[in-house]
């Protein structure tokens, strides 16, 4: 596994944030994530507009082998989402803290953040 | 002795079982049941009817069906009488290949009914006007709920409403009436022909059947509008032959439809088994319950069929599924689609006319004795309304061998169908003229109509595919069914170890009276006494059920084992709602439960929540007591699967029912695992008080290819007035009907009656002992490679065992997805991968299978893991070894350059090659073993064999070798088709 971004912002459900105090957050899951799911084969994204609260269930991720909630680290109203990866949701798996991006929100708060460091230890934790 | 039916059933004859308790360190004579059962379960020897030989249940069966009365039923509403094609009642539904099939969740060897099933979702996209269809559902009307509980999913709306067509056919709005009770949806009545919008406010969906009961048949197309307008999602109710004439659901702007495909060629037989179907919109695809076949490609990259979207199923999604239903009704889907395939658009378009003409020139002939029959368009049903006389006219039709459909006191409808005759005209004529009438002058022309829908007719080409054109011979049909068949892996070809599934053998003779037209023609909602031989037969099975499980009462109306689960549910629920605890709304399931459990618990009203599983895999008391005290008086009811879904007895069941009985729970015990006790303990005497049985799994019921399933439930004296319920059939109840016919799917329940009686109390017994015996044996001889994850007490399991591949996969990278497929290599079907452990396989042999069998499967097995061994040695990279690579095809093994590090024969044969010391370096299976369990039964060439079979190599084949069954396409990409799904033909 490559090593975790140091840029980013991380959740304890597997998902990041980049620039979570805005103008834009984008927002992904993990490589940790991303493997656990197998073959990511279809996202249903939050909609352009929609607005979302941290902490709360704002689409799915579905793998050959589950369907999972996605949840938003922020509040805010969602300005963007990736159609690169609508057609191509395996871009999750090869690239997920790149191309494999998911949406981005225009933030007015966010919820419990870890720093990568954080988050390398939860993803330790999680593999032992 | 050899009239003894359960020597043909049993695999296991007197010296194979003791060779197998030598193994297993019991005494020659010794039951394992006496070691591995918990001695507090143990119930007496059951008190079932003498066992009758195999030609005396033959005969006693013809003797009931005599006592039945079929008639010619006009009685329509959703059951017609149909013409089942010869070509396809010998070569699908009397062929084993087909009927002992399981539900193909592995491709690799499931192209065949993979293939049939994806023409029958092109047949139902094609018909309904909607691109995606599923690979069937159980009836209509579950089928209809199905659709309202889609409807529920998507609404955005708050109030929970569904609003239902008046004209609506009574077995759907009754199952639809049961089930928006329990999840708390108002139902609101809604006329198409008079739409009012004030109907629809709030509803997230609208259901209209098409055509209604009466045979009205009206435009979508305004409540269509009326209903997107609301925010309401439209679901249609769509007889398929119709659709051959008129405009289809998808072109008037619905976004569901549903329907029954019986009329396509399969039987009434008295309710059951029929393929229902759904289809919808493409935004709606991922909502869409049951399974769905889509296209993909293997390992090079051909086409290969397989079960698309398979996360949204119960198994994975638990409470969150999109629904409860995982048994399909694949053996009758496929049969529905081949008549499709058999007589093409042009075919049901002439059928569809002829059964219309037949209608419309009866309506005529109706109106010149002056009868009022409703007016407006109509295809095959017709209203009559003769005031206060429809008792009269509907005797005066009985009498003449018709049986029609009394609406009330002043209307009968009647319905034509393929098989209506123009003497069946003449006599309802008759028996709507009171006796002292002038026969009517004219004559019933059907001839003489031309079908004019107007602008309800269908436009444009339908079913334009290829495959519903090119097999109008019998020779061609004849040849394609053998084509799919050859592809498929059944009972037929060799064991199929499915833990959990319990595929045993279907003898011929227990299904020898399905297309005896005694059964076969009879309408559900017939009067009773036409009926009077299958009574007598649910009645002794009933009694038998009864006995074995030790309960008071039981209905067979649950047409599948989930059907039986919501019905249990049901009644739980509905019992403490009488008894002023409406707030027992929580189901404690264990996490080891199988995910059909939590789906049908949510479907049944209920909040989840789940109960730990200790170190040894069972229920933790603990937990169980601790979720007890926080949830205390609202917990409901308590699901729990004996033996366990680990395959093992656990020991303190009876402390489990005590401590939620304590808590003033109901316990629910699942029967899926029923086949370990029959015979020998009784689940309403351990605890249980209420129950369902798999007869497809414990009694009998061939599986079908995935379906039918049938899923009776049993109770105790006190939930027994909420078993299910039905508008007919005299099934009055509290809780109400949960499938759309009174008796499920009646006609093959004569399968588990025939199974019991040839039984008989010591013949079930011994089955019990037998399948206990041979996991147990199963379990010893593949333990040094494969450890068993959970055993219980005194070192037994059940009926099964789980095989845990973690350390395996860990030390190889061999998953047992490889193993899976490898075994197809050896001529066999996988067991059952990762329930309900990850990284597992559980094992189940069922009684049937013969020590030759299990010998062949554990050396198979063992075989595997020494070729795993070399890959975890470095031997074979892993993705070039022979278990990456599994399944190989004849052409993967022809191929030009072949790369890999093992011989191309060790691909196709490697059973034999594994015997030997020859080609691939692979240590002899024996040796692998390190126990000498069991003397390795392959070494031995039989006589008139080429000979030179030791030499371990391609050109020694002995005939398992020359009869090798091939998967037809290599290992199945599923991600690939995920992600570009296509769900019908082009």
């Amino acid at each position: 596994m490559n090593a975790i971004p140091q840029d980013l912002f991380f959740t304890a459900e597997h998902e990041w944030v980049r620039n979570p105090d805005g103008p834009s957050a984008r927002i992904g899951v993990t490589e940790f994530a991303a493997a656990a799911l197998g073959d990511v084969v279809f996202l249903s994204l939050p909609a352009p507009g929609d607005r979302v609260e941290a902490g709360g269930e704002c689409g799915e991720i579905e793998s050959t082998k589950s369907v999972s909630p996605l949840f938003a680290p922020v509040s805010g109203q969602v300005v963007a989402i990736n159609e690169a990866v609508i057609d191509a949701p395996e871009l999750v798996n090869e690239d997920p803290f790149g191309a494999g991006w998911l949406f981005e929100v225009a933030p007015v708060a966010s919820g419990d953040l870890l720093g990568w460091q954080a988050y390398e230890e939860l993803t330790a934790e999680g593999t032992n | 002795m050899s009239e003894v039916f359960a020597r043909r059933h049993l695999g296991l004859d007197v010296s194979a079982a003791a060779k197998m308790r030598a193994v297993l360190g019991l005494e020659a004579e010794e039951s394992i049941m006496d070691r591995a059962l918990p001695e507090a379960l143990r119930a007496g020897e059951p008190d079932l009817p003498p066992v009758l030989t195999e030609q005396q249940a033959i005969d006693r069966l013809a003797e009931l069906a005599r006592l039945n009365t079929p008639a010619r039923s006009m009685i329509g509403l959703g059951y017609y009488r149909t013409f089942t094609p010869s070509v396809i009642r010998r070569n699908i539904l009397e062929n084993p290949a087909w009927y002992t099939a399981y539900t193909p969740y592995q491709p690799e060897i499931s192209q065949g009914r993979l293939e049939a099933l994806f023409v029958f979702q092109t047949m139902i996209s094609e018909l309904t006007g909607l691109p995606v269809a599923n690979a069937s559902l159980l009836d209509e009307a579950t089928a209809a709920a199905e659709a309202m509980t889609l409807c529920d999913r998507v609404s955005r709306h708050q109030k929970l409403r569904f609003a239902l067509d008046v004209d609506v056919f009574p077995q759907v709005r009754a199952v639809l009436e049961t089930r928006a009770g329990a999840l708390g949806i108002e139902l609101v009545g809604f006329d198409p022909e008079n739409p009012d919008p004030s109907a629809l406010e709030g509803a997230a969906g609208l259901y209209i059947q098409y055509q209604g009961a009466s045979g009205r048949l009206v435009d979508l197309e305004p409540s269509a509008e009326m209903a997107h307008q609301a925010g309401a999602l439209l679901a249609v109710g769509a007889d398929p032959l119709m659709l051959a004439l008129v405009k289809s659901p998808g072109e008037a702007g619905a976004d569901i439809a549903v329907g029954s495909t019986q009329r396509f060629g399969v039987p009434m037989g008295f309710g059951g088994p029929h393929a229902a179907y759904m289809s919808v919109r493409e935004n709606l695809l991922r909502q869409l319950p049951g399974r769905l076949v889509g296209l993909s490609k293997d390992a090079q990259g051909n086409p290969a069929l397989r079960l698309a979207l398979v996360t949204r199923e119960q198994h994975i999604r638990r409470d969150k599924a999109t629904s409860n239903v995982c048994t399909a009704q694949v053996l009758l889907a496929v049969m529905a689609a081949m008549y499709a395939v058999w007589h093409g658009p042009a075919g049901l378009v002439q059928i569809a006319r002829r059964v219309h003409a037949n209608a419309a020139a009866l309506r005529e002939a109706l109106r010149q004795i002056g009868a009022e029959v409703r007016e407006g368009k109509l295809f095959d049903t017709l209203a009559v309304r003769v005031p206060g006389q429809a008792a009269a006219v509907v005797a005066a039709a009985e009498r003449l061998g018709l049986r029609l459909w009394r609406h009330d006191q002043d209307t009968v409808y009647l319905s034509t169908d393929e098989a209506t005759t123009p003497a069946d005209l003449a006599d309802v004529v008759k028996a709507f003229q009171s006796p002292d009438a002038v026969p009517p002058a004219a004559a019933i022309a059907p001839e003489a109509v031309y079908p004019d829908f107007g602008e309800l007719s269908r436009t444009g080409t339908f079913m334009a595919q290829p495959v519903f054109h090119r097999h109008r011979t019998e020779l061609a049909m004849m040849r394609y069914l053998k084509s799919l068949a050859d592809k498929d892996y059944a009972m037929d070809r060799g064991m199929i170890p499915l833990g959990s599934c319990t595929m045993k053998l279907n003898a011929s003779t227990e299904m020898i009276g399905l297309t005896w037209p005694e059964f076969a023609d009879l309408h559900p909602f017939q009067p009773l006494g036409d009926a009077a031989g299958s009574l007598q037969m649910m009645a002794e099975l009933s009694a038998a059920l009864l006995e074995l499980t030790g309960y008071d009462a039981i209905s067979l109306q649950p047409n599948a084992g989930s059907q039986g689960e919501l019905a249990g549910l049901l009644a739980i629920r509905r019992y403490h709602q009488e008894r002023g605890q409406p707030e027992r709304t929580v189901c404690l399931i264990p996490t080891s439960a199988h995910g059909t459990n939590a789906a049908s618990a949510a479907l049944a009203g209920y909040q989840v929540v789940p109960v730990a599983v200790d170190a040894g895999g069972n229920v933790s008391l603990e937990d169980l007591r601790a979720k007890l005290a926080e949830h205390g008086s609202q917990v409901g009811a308590l699901m729990l699967t004996y033996p366990s879904t680990h395959g093992v007895f656990e020991p303190s069941v009876r402390e489990i029912c005590a401590a939620a009985h304590d808590a003033g729970a109901q316990v629910y015990i699942d029967g899926a695992n029923f086949n370990a006790l029959v015979g020998w303990a009784k689940a309403g005497h351990f605890g249980g008080d209420v129950s369902h049985l798999n007869l497809h799994k414990t009694f009998a019921i061939p599986h079908g290819g995935g379906g039918p399933g049938v899923g009776p439930v049993a109770c105790r004296q006190h939930l027994a007035p909420y078993l299910p319920g039905h508008p007919f059939g005299g099934l009055a109840s509290k809780t109400g009907a949960v499938s759309a016919a009174p008796y499920g799917s009646a006609l093959v329940v004569s399968i588990s009656w025939a199974y019991i009686q040839m039984m008989g109390a010591s013949g079930l017994k011994l089955a019990t002992d037998r399948a206990v015996l041979a996991a147990n044996y199963v379990a010893a001889r593949l333990e040094s490679a494969f450890p068993v994850l959970y055993r219980g007490p005194g070192g037994y399991v059940a009926h099964e065992c789980l095989l845990d591949l973690r350390e395996f996969t860990h030390r190889s990278g061999v998953t047992v997805d490889d193993v899976a497929k490898r075994l197809m290599d050896f001529g066999f079907h996988a067991p059952t991968m990762s329930f309900p452990v990850a990284g597992t396989l559980m094992v189940e042999p069922t009684e049937s299978e013969s020590l030759d069998e299990i010998d062949r499967f554990c050396d198979a097995m063992l075989a595997i893991a020494a070729e795993a061994e070399q890959v975890a040695s470095g031997q074979w990279p892993l993705v070039d070894s022979p278990l990456r690579r599994a399944p190989h095809t004849a052409a993967a093994l022809l191929a030009e350059d072949w790369q890999a590090p093992y011989p191309r024969a060790l691909g196709a044969y490697p059973a034999r090659l594994g015997r030997s010391d020859g080609i691939g370096g692979i240590a002899s299976p024996g040796a692998a073993t390190g126990q000498g369990a069991a003397p390795s039964p392959g070494v031995t060439v039989t006589p008139g064999e080429t000979g030179s079979g030791q030499g371990g190599n391609a050109g020694g084949l002995d005939d398992r070798d020359r009869g090798k069954y091939w998967p037809p396409v290599g290992r199945v990409d599923a991600s690939w088709g995920d992600r570009h799904l296509v769900l019908k033909l082009p």
